[in-house]
């Protein structure tokens, strides 16, 4: 919302300045989101009339005029404007003055010709973006006036950022209510003159959708001067409110919208057949609106009618064919009030909005139409003559937004704002605001007017009392009060940990969009259950992701094409997947690594990062929350299938870990082997307490042994055959050499095993240690092919 | 001077010039070993008459003393030498790199997420969480927006083809906290929210923190101090803070804050950094507590803002790229 600050103080003129007043908005919500200063720097702008205006001798493009301001004689001045010509009348700054842009005005010789000062364009003057040509006054400007003087200047282009609680506001009228209640200053209420009913012309006027449009005012008026245009003072207050100005009638609709905040429309009244009805339109009916687009309706939208056609969309734009044009002699108004419900969504739904959706579907005051209509009666009468006939109104009183009284508790006032407001603070501030307040038990009882209906519990006055009394007046008192500890349980080990292990161990954590490109999901062969946008910015974030790996990955490629060897790069998100009846979200961790093991170091190991470098940062996760993880061989499309696993933790999925597989490195375009994990992050929080057992008083033993096994066979299966022969004595078992090659024959490998023997009861002596290491052996050699290296 | 003095003059000379301990301990065995010199001295006095032999005795055992303590105090000089030889041969460059620096970094946003969390738990509010992919009950319906309602196009809005959507910002969670569930609730609820908008200054997916609080005292004035502290602690400076009347449809009376923050180039001017106001007694209506008897305040703040003003981040983008230049500089 845009106005010009003289407009509003002619309706309320409190005592401050442009700041203070400005400040004062913002602070009651009204947020004042520009000022734009019209008219500083006119002193010595004068209303020019060019008397003469001859060609100059030695430029084409200029023109020697001769001036006339007023007393004296008239100035000579050298004129480059396209639209300079004998007659007219234009702002000139005389010598001495000091232009808003800058310029300093000075007496000059232009090519050999002398010039008294400058002919000025409304941008030169800073009221306007037109540098076209001059600025072109009305003939009846008094020339020789002060141009500030006869343009109303200073004024100020304020612009409002409005909430959509504050219909009331989008007309000068609502928001000089609240001035006047911020300052406690005297308001002058928009009336409009009685208009003497000159022509019988009516066209009846028929709710055919009472709910929708409870209210219709229609009238006509016969004989305005077709090429009529605005004065000055009202295009003006258009221009500085941010609308052109096109002609009398668009103007006056305009102005009145402005000023009470109730669109109007105008129709040409001999387009019109016959009666006009409010009512819905039929599903497929096609109208061509005034930007001259055609929209197919349905019967969500409210149409004005005539006998023949829909003639406007109601509430939102007119129709073409019924516009008024420059050819218009009898024009049809329209003032009505249209409820809100049957308005919102819909210009948003063909793609427009127009300054009667953005009001009317906010809601307008129900009781304004007539007033608007008699205001819009009386400017037109007066800027284009013609005679006003009777007001034809339609009104289903019982679809009008009920006044209704709101009651006002002094005590709950207290209670919501933590401060006691005076009560003749209360009431005046109610008042001001033009409500209706009576003193009613503990408190009031307050009828707001007619044209605030967001006002219907008491929560509603509450804010306009502390609003207008201002936040600012509110303590500000430090938090206390019951506590109540809810504390997440010991057990679950919160992700934060997760975080901080990861980074520990050398990850740096990404942030990912949530949804991705359905291809990247299908080269990962994760489109599966995936869940898509209806309505996507755009297909490379379509898909909402079922994996963190694809974004995961794409960000190491982004690092990789800017010189980063060694990367690693972690995520905790949530993803996405279709469920029976909601979509399943669960939380995951994934982890990316590729380049050098380690950072590269003068004593440095060189090797490239590995799938057991990726494994140990994995279990360490894992036995954050007292866990040990199975893996298992897996054979999955996006890893490769020698050097991947599924996860397990106490036999529960848990995820994935492994090389990706070289095709997909190849279609993302990764000339290095990239490793990843990704796992249920719930699962892997999911902890125990600690318990703690007794301690062994008894010496540990250890025994080495090397064993000769099939390649084939993984230290999976060899752990298990040795915990099965172990058993409780077996306390921990390690593999601390693994050796192929040479001296071993092909298809064969050695591991050296490391046995920690241990009983909770007894010294074991070393004929028990031998025996079972024995027995170790031989159950390797049955079930594995395992022997001893000899 | 006798015999015996002239020998052990030498020798102390002797091993005070021994250069290591192999030599000083030949030296002692030569004085002091079975066959030793001096150990022939103390055999020989079983051969002197008893009046010669306490006298004799007594400057053999004197000068087996004086052996004794030479050897010994050479020994320790040869021993404290040899040691810090050794030391010396030990040096190593310390200024070189140490092995395996690399410490990762949390990501800005997630800092700031657990800073602000952080800061709400020791004031008793306790985390929760809701769906990100929402219903329109939970994102506007129960949250007082009306259907088509102006105050939803406020919120550009991704939707699934069954009515779902992405939630627009966390609020939906204060319907989930209090569903069910009687005052006193103190919760704070951080997460990702997505709107349909990407420029400079818009990406469509951020973090959202908000909080809740509902009891049978609390007022804007708690509400005003709550966030006065709250701010206060995050950027650990005190601020000139405003509260400006704005609007929520899920709040009544609404406001927005704004701090007086210091520009690069020396100038000041209000910055909007949270959403907030009481709730509003349809949404306590509609989570089944009664507005009556209870009163709640709920705010709502935009984390990347914060990170933003906290770390000096200029462009909203850079919290997306991932970019480990970026990242980096968190570590």
């Amino acid at each position: 919302m845009k106005f010009s600050e003289n407009w509003l103080r002619s309706l309320v003129d409190p005592a401050v300045d442009r700041d203070t007043l400005c400040h004062r908005l913002t602070m009651a919500g009204l947020e004042v989101e520009g000022v734009e200063a019209l008219g500083d720097g006119l002193a010595g702008v004068r209303v020019g009339e060019i008397v003469e205006c001859d060609k100059h001798p030695n430029a084409d493009k200029l023109r020697v005029c001769r001036v006339s301001v007023g007393a004296g004689e008239p100035l000579q001045i050298v004129c480059g404007a396209p639209n300079a010509r004998l007659g007219i009348k234009a702002p000139v700054a005389t010598i001495g003055a000091l232009l808003p842009n800058g310029m300093a005005i000075k007496q000059a010789a232009l090519r050999g010709v002398d010039s008294f000062g400058m002919l000025c364009s409304a941008k030169e003057l800073g009221l306007d973006a037109d540098a076209s040509g001059l600025m072109e006054l009305p003939a009846d400007a008094p020339t020789g006036m002060a141009l500030a003087d006869y343009l109303a200047l200073p004024d100020a282009s304020i612009e409002l950022k409005m909430t959509p609680n504050r219909p009331d506001c989008l007309g000068l009228r609502g928001l000089a209510y609240d001035v006047a209640a911020l300052f406690g200053a005297p308001l002058q209420d928009v009336t409009a003159a009685p208009v003497s009913i000159a022509s019988a012309a009516v066209r009846g006027v028929h709710l055919d959708a009472a709910a929708d449009c409870p209210r219709y005012l229609g009238r006509v008026i016969e004989g305005i001067a077709p090429a009529a245009t605005s004065p000055l003072w009202l295009k003006e207050r258009l221009r500085r409110a941010g609308l052109r100005p096109i002609s009398a009638v668009v103007d006056v609709t305009a102005y009145v919208m402005l000023e009470l905040g109730q669109p109007m429309h105008a129709f040409d009244n001999a387009r019109l057949d016959g009666d006009v009805h409010v009512r819905r339109a039929a599903a497929g009916e096609t109208l061509t609106l005034l930007d001259g687009s055609e929209v197919s309706l349905d019967e969500s939208f409210l149409v004005i009618a005539d006998a023949a056609r829909a003639v406007a969309l109601a509430g939102i734009m007119g129709g073409q064919d019924s516009r008024v044009t420059d050819a218009t002699t009898d024009v049809f108004l329209e003032s009505a009030h249209f409820a809100p419900a049957s308005i919102m969504g819909r210009a948003r739904k063909l793609g427009l909005h127009t300054d009667a959706s953005h009001r009317f579907e906010r809601g307008v005051d129900p009781d304004l139409p007539r007033l608007a209509l008699d205001r819009a009666t009386e400017l037109l009468l007066q800027i284009a003559g013609g005679r006003a006939g009777p007001v034809v109104e339609a009104v289903a009183p019982e679809h009008l937004p009920a006044r209704r009284a709101v009651p006002l508790r002094r005590q709950r006032l207290g209670r919501v704002l933590g401060m006691d407001v005076p009560d003749a603070e209360v009431e005046r501030i109610l008042r001001a605001l033009g409500m209706d307040v009576q003193t009613a038990g503990q408190g009031w009882s307050v009828t707001p007017p007619s044209r605030r209906f967001d006002i219907e519990i008491e929560e509603d006055l509450i804010e306009e009392v502390v609003r207008v009394h201002g936040y600012e007046r509110v303590p500000t008192r430090a938090p206390s009060g019951q506590l109540r500890l809810n504390l997440a349980p010991e057990a679950q080990v919160p992700a934060e940990r997760v975080r901080t292990q990861l980074v520990a161990d050398g990850y740096y954590e990404a942030v990912c969009y949530s949804f991705v490109a359905k291809d990247w999901l299908q080269r990962w062969s994760r489109e599966a259950g995936a869940v898509a946008l209806a309505n996507p910015l755009s297909a490379d974030l379509a898909v909402m992701r079922t994996s963190l790996l694809p974004g995961l990955v794409e960000a190491l490629k982004h690092n990789a094409n800017r010189q980063q060897e060694r990367i690693r790069l972690f995520e905790i998100a949530r993803v996405f997947q279709t469920g029976s009846d909601a979509p399943l979200e669960s939380r995951r961790v994934a982890a990316v690594a590729c380049g050098r093991a380690v950072p590269e170091h003068w004593g440095g190991d060189k090797r490239a990062v590995d799938f057991y470098d990726l494994k140990a940062d994995l279990e360490k996760l894992v036995a954050l929350a007292g866990g040990r993880a199975e893996f298992h061989p897996l054979d999955r499309p996006e890893f490769h299938p020698g050097r991947s696993a599924e996860v397990r933790r106490d036999g529960a999925f848990l995820g994935y870990i492994g090389a990706l597989h070289p095709r997909l490195l190849k279609a993302l375009d990764l000339d290095q082997d990239v490793y990843a994990f990704e796992l249920d992050l719930d699962g892997l929080t999911a902890g125990r307490l600690p318990e703690a057992a007794e301690l062994s008083r008894f010496p540990q033993v250890r025994r080495d042994i090397a064993v000769v096994l099939p390649e084939a066979v993984t230290w999976g299966q060899v752990e298990t055959v040795l915990r099965g022969v172990g058993g409780v004595v077996l306390r921990d078992l390690l593999v601390f050499d693994r050796y192929s090659g040479t001296g071993l024959g092909s298809g064969l490998k050695s591991l050296a095993i490391g046995l920690i023997l241990q009983d909770s009861y007894r010294t074991l002596t070393d004929q028990e240690a031998d025996h079972l290491v024995a027995s170790a052996l031989a159950a390797l050699e049955r079930e594995c092919g395992g022997r001893l290296r000899g | 001077m006798d015999v015996l003095e002239t020998q052990v003059d030498e020798s102390l000379a002797r091993i005070g010039g021994a250069a290591s301990i192999d030599e000083l301990e030949s030296l002692r065995v030569g004085l002091l070993g079975k066959s030793g010199l001096v150990t022939e001295q103390l055999k020989a006095l079983g051969k002197l008459a008893p009046e010669e032999r306490k006298l004799a005795g007594e400057r053999v055992n004197r000068a087996k003393e004086r052996l004794q303590g030479a050897i010994a105090e050479r020994r320790s000089l040869l021993e404290e030498a040899a040691f810090a030889e050794r030391l010396a041969s030990e040096r190593i460059d310390v200024t070189l790199p140490g092995r395996v620096a690399d410490l990762g970094a949390v990501h800005p946003v997630s800092r700031t997420l657990a800073r602000i969390t952080d800061i709400f738990q020791r004031l008793g509010y306790q985390v929760a969480e809701g769906p990100e992919i929402e219903d329109d009950h939970h994102n506007f319906e129960a949250l007082n927006f009306p259907p088509h309602h102006p105050a939803r196009a406020m919120h550009d809005t991704f939707y699934f083809p069954d009515g779902r959507l992405l939630r627009t910002h966390t609020s939906p969670v204060q319907i989930r906290a209090m569903s069910g569930r009687q005052p006193p609730i103190r919760i704070i609820a951080p997460g990702k929210v997505y709107r349909s908008d990407s420029d400079q200054t818009h990406t469509p997916m951020f973090h959202q923190v908000e909080g809740l609080l509902v009891d049978e005292t609390s007022s804007f004035a708690d509400l005003k101090g709550t966030l006065a502290e709250f701010v206060r602690a995050f950027f650990e400076r005190d601020f000139e803070m405003r509260f400006r009347p704005s609007y929520f449809p899920f709040t009544e009376p609404s406001a927005e804050v704004d701090i007086r923050w210091d520009q690069a180039d020396g100038s000041e001017r209000w910055l909007e950094v949270l959403g907030c106001g009481m709730v509003h007694p349809n949404v306590l209506r509609n989570c089944g507590i009664d507005p009556e008897r209870y009163t709640g305040f709920a705010f709502g703040l935009g984390v990347e803002r914060f990170a933003m003003l906290r770390y000096g981040v200029k462009d909203l983008r850079q919290f997306f790229e991932n970019d480990l230049r970026f990242l980096r500089q968190f570590a």
